[in-house]
């Protein structure tokens, strides 16, 4: 028997039928490319070619074209690296977490965030790569026999940690995600003729939709999303403890597993929430995208900002409660109440503790245009969360004559600017040739969404 | 040429009246061939008949493959192919290596276990299935039964596929 629920609102609304959510999923990816598409793409494209420039540079002359300095040795490469890896958290914990938790309002929007999972860990490896210096020898960091002696990689060092914990959930979140588009890409197959037929056919790998198939494919999905859950977790786990496990005030600091964790889902939530509202508007997915899903997405902002709250001040109580003189200065002194970076604390904290705060009110976290706003500041917040965590602590070291302030150069910026337009242009051709909404998940969630969808 | 095989094909509109008739089908004595939806129907696969999936035992496998090759890959590096003293720990400190470890275990396990569910699906680029109606990934479920397989006749087969709530009864001849 069915059971329907009279009080939950629907997930779908506009009383969409089965073959209305292929359709208007379709349309999309079948259609030609809308104006609107074009300038975005157009404008992601320039972003790119110039972040490209910069790249370049920076692997050409070597990364002393940054504004790096002998005691700020690492600065917005990192920042920015552990910034785009937290990003993506969101999609695999829509994914993978609240699909193990039943919630179903998780299916309009899980493809959509399991791609910019996949494209967030691209631009946080493009930083990777670029902080090497030598970006060719990048494979020094995997254990390879080597005619070095038997030199291997130092299997205690976060840093390698770091490397199988990227490149594992890379791996991971692509098959999940692949392995959700596979049905849909039957269906489009099916619409399809010609060339398109060919390619989405192959991209189907001769799906037929057979009870067999889907017996097979929930059993592989539910272990996915078991496995993928743990898996979320230790990746910012171990970002973490590139810092954590250092002897540096201000980073060597228990408290950073969890909080780093937390800090990750707060602005891979916040992202989420930026590009869906723009993409409900511009392929017009309002009745699958509701003021419902960003509701929800908004209390999860709401409760992780919070945690990133009090994990912003337990760091203060700890610093004054352990009694080290070196933690006492790096947090009093050089961060929350004086030193150089003073402005980027605080911007971090109106951002990402005081500002999510008006999601309390309903009016606020059911609305559009404070949504979007709120989103945005967000992650400009957490993006200063990394740089306080990082410049800060690293400006003023044990020695005072070695002091020193970081100002970015054009290449900082620009590299930065390279993880936007790839990030944008891989996205926006995502949402143009992929079927944006999980329309197999939809279609099954349709009916039992609530009463008004019984027909 | 060769003589086709027959197939009767029942397409609903609602899932629920498809368990529910993929039940009544089967009680009646009638082979059902396959089934197919344009999404999961959660109690299909138990009203087909169908054993839960062994998949996650695949995993199980693959995910302990894993485990023991990361173990394997740090204790003989660092303690016995050139142990280095770092920091002063011990050559092999078991916590250091736990996130490699587990890197390697989810990765092994994921890999593996989609890879088979490829293997035993039949799922590879080149796969061109064969679909009794395209419909069954738009907005239809079909019902295929292979009458050659069957003792009762097309036509009892086509009253119990109606009776059972099908919208359309349509038999089909496959090469």
């Amino acid at each position: 028997m069915q059971v329907t629920s009279p009080v939950r609102p629907p997930l779908v609304t506009g009383g969409k039928t089965v073959s209305d959510v292929t359709v208007d999923i379709c349309k999309q990816v079948e259609g030609k490319p809308t104006k609107s598409w074009m300038v975005a793409f157009t404008i992601s494209v320039i972003t790119l070619a110039f972040g490209s420039y910069c790249l370049f540079w920076t692997w050409w002359e070597g990364i002393g074209v940054w504004g790096l300095n002998k005691t700020v040795g690492w600065a917005w490469d990192i920042t920015n690296f552990v910034w785009w890896v937290g990003i993506g958290h969101a999609g695999t914990l829509i994914s993978a977490i609240l699909l193990l938790f039943r919630q179903k309002w998780r299916t309009s929007i899980n493809r959509a965030a399991e791609a910019m999972t996949i494209f967030a860990v691209l631009c946080a490896a493009s930083f990777i790569l670029a902080h090497m210096g030598r970006p060719w020898l990048a494979f020094w960091a995997i254990p390879l026999p080597n005619t070095f002696g038997s030199l291997w990689v130092n299997f205690n060092s976060p840093l390698v940690w770091d490397v199988f914990a990227i490149s594992t959930y890379l791996t991971v979140s692509l098959v999940f995600w692949y392995v959700g588009l596979i049905p849909d890409f039957a269906t489009i197959r099916e619409r399809a003729t010609g060339i398109r037929r060919a390619i989405y056919g192959a991209l189907s790998l001769g799906w037929d939709g057979s009870a067999k198939s889907w017996s097979r494919y929930e059993a592989v999905s539910l272990v996915l999303a078991g496995l993928s859950t743990p898996l979320v977790l230790s990746v910012h786990t171990i970002v973490s403890m590139d810092f954590a496990t250092s002897v540096i005030p201000g980073w060597h600091t228990t408290i950073f597993p969890p909080y780093f964790v937390a800090g990750a889902i707060f602005s891979g939530f916040a992202m989420v929430l930026t590009l869906m509202l723009i993409t409900r508007v511009v392929f017009k997915l309002q009745d699958y995208i509701t003021i419902n899903h960003i509701e929800s997405m908004n209390k999860i902002i709401v409760l992780t900002g919070s945690i990133v709250g009090i994990a912003y001040i337990t760091e203060l109580f700890m610093a004054w409660y352990s009694g080290v003189y070196y933690e006492q200065y790096a947090l009093f002194y050089n961060r929350a109440f004086g030193g150089d970076y003073l402005w980027a604390y605080w911007a971090m904290m109106t951002c990402n503790v005081i500002s999510p705060q008006l999601f309390w009110f309903k009016k606020v976290r059911t609305s559009i245009y404070w949504t979007f706003i709120l989103s945005i500041i967000v992650n400009i917040g957490m993006w200063f969360e990394r740089f306080v965590i990082i410049v800060t602590s690293l400006s003023r070291d044990f020695l005072p004559s070695s002091w020193a302030y970081f100002s970015p150069t054009i290449y900082d910026v620009g590299d930065y600017v390279f993880s936007f337009g790839l990030f944008f242009t891989l996205f926006l051709l995502f949402t143009k040739y992929f079927p944006v909404v999980n329309m197999a998940e939809v279609k099954s969630v349709l009916k039992s969404s609530s009463k008004q969808q019984t027909k | 040429m060769a003589k086709g095989k027959n197939f009767l094909l029942g397409i609903y509109k609602d899932e629920d009246v498809l368990v529910g008739a993929v039940s009544k089908v089967r009680v009646a004595g009638v082979r059902i061939h396959e089934v197919y939806t344009p999404f999961p129907v959660h109690g299909l696969d138990e009203a087909l008949g169908y054993k839960p999936s062994n998949l996650p035992i695949v995993a199980f496998i693959f995910g302990l493959t894993g485990t023991i090759c990361a173990l394997c890959l740090t204790i003989l590096t660092m303690g016995y192919d050139w142990p280095m003293v770092i920091g002063g720990k011990p050559f092999i400190p078991l916590p250091n290596f736990i996130p490699v470890t587990f890197e390697l275990t989810v990765l092994l396990a994921s890999l593996g276990m989609v890879g088979t569910f490829f293997v035993i699906s039949g799922l590879k680029p080149w796969g061109r299935p064969f679909m009794f109606d395209p419909r069954s990934t738009d907005d239809c479920h079909v019902m295929a039964i292979d009458l050659d397989r069957n003792k009762l006749s097309k036509e009892e087969i086509s009253q119990l596929l109606t009776e059972s709530g099908a919208s359309e009864v349509n038999s089909k001849i496959v090469e």
